[in-house]
């Protein structure tokens, strides 16, 4: 189904789909992290992986050693990683402001206090 | 059978410390312990975007997001870090209800991946005779606009800007959000 060889899976190279795949591990990873986590800085830490996912996907499908068409993203997608990587550090210092900020005012960082605007 | 393919070791060897330790961070209660897989696993990231040719993104992911964003969360972890927050267990119907979902949305996707022939890779010849590049001055030039690497796409320039001044404005608001408020607490007292 997958056609695998296991045989030679260390003697040819990788391609996009293996990059694809550990990007899509990492998504499914941060997804649950954040669904599942009671703890504020655990959902912080499920959407940090969940863009580094996002990045290694960019950078695969810019990459001229996993695929050699013409469809390739080239140096686009390092640079699209490298944008996600600075919005990422910007949405870590904001979301840690809010998370301490919430921390203060309520004495707790489970996200199932946070329910002022339930109705 | 010849030789070991080296980057195709090292791929296995990266990708296998990036999603041990993202399932690690996933499954651990203790919120020290996912911060340290955390870093394990964004470090063994970096490793396979170097393996990918992206030498600058690979660097600066190692600075920016292990360096940077990681201790950023590790001191928000240190900072609320009661006794009773530390382990925090997720419910048991969570768990079960997660993995349904999030194993059927990973069956689709990597089955989706390897179903496209040009995703699975390069035959070995053609592999080792590309040609190895440094990307740094690119893609300089082409944050600057001027694109050296395919003179027909577009610059990043105004994306540049954007996110420069995204920055500014981001860095003073979480100053602002995250200040001591001294005034409640003396009133409090």
């Amino acid at each position: 189904m997958f056609h695998l060889p296991l045989a030679n899976i260390l003697t040819e190279p990788v391609g996009v789909a293996h990059y694809v795949s550990v990007g899509a591990i990492l998504f499914v990873c941060g997804a649950l992290c954040m669904a599942t986590k009671r703890n504020a800085l655990g959902v912080l830490m499920g959407i940090e992986l969940v863009l580094n996912g996002a990045n290694l996907n960019f950078v695969a499908f810019g990459s001229k050693y996993l695929r050699s068409d013409v469809h390739n993203l080239g140096l686009d997608g390092q640079l699209i990683a490298l944008f996600v990587i600075v919005l990422a550090a910007a949405e870590a210092a904001v979301a840690l402001a809010i998370a301490l900020n919430f921390y203060n005012s309520h004495d707790s960082i489970d996200v199932d206090r946070a329910d002022q605007l339930s109705g | 059978m010849e030789g070991i393919y080296w980057p195709s070791f090292f791929f296995w060897l990266f990708s296998g410390i990036t999603c041990s330790f993202a399932v690690a961070v996933l499954v651990s209660t203790n919120i020290v312990r996912m911060a340290f897989y955390l870093v394990l696993s964004l470090a063994g990231a970096a490793g396979l975007m170097f393996l990918a040719g992206a030498d600058f993104v690979g660097a600066m992911q190692l600075l920016i997001y292990v360096g940077g964003t990681l201790v950023l969360l590790i001191f928000g972890v240190m900072l609320t870090s009661q006794e009773r927050f530390v382990e925090m267990k997720t419910m048991a119907g969570d768990w079960v209800k997660g993995f349904l979902a999030g194993g059927a949305l990973l069956f689709v996707l990597i089955y989706a991946a390897f179903s496209i022939p040009v995703w699975r890779g390069m035959e070995r010849t053609a592999a080792e005779a590309v040609p190895v590049t440094h990307t740094v001055t690119p893609i300089a030039m082409g944050l600057l606009g001027a694109r050296t690497d395919a003179p027909d796409r577009p610059g990043y320039l105004l994306p540049f800007e954007i996110v420069s001044v995204h920055l500014l404005v981001v860095l003073i608001g979480a100053a602002y959000l995250a200040r001591a408020k001294r005034t409640r607490t003396i009133e409090s007292n």
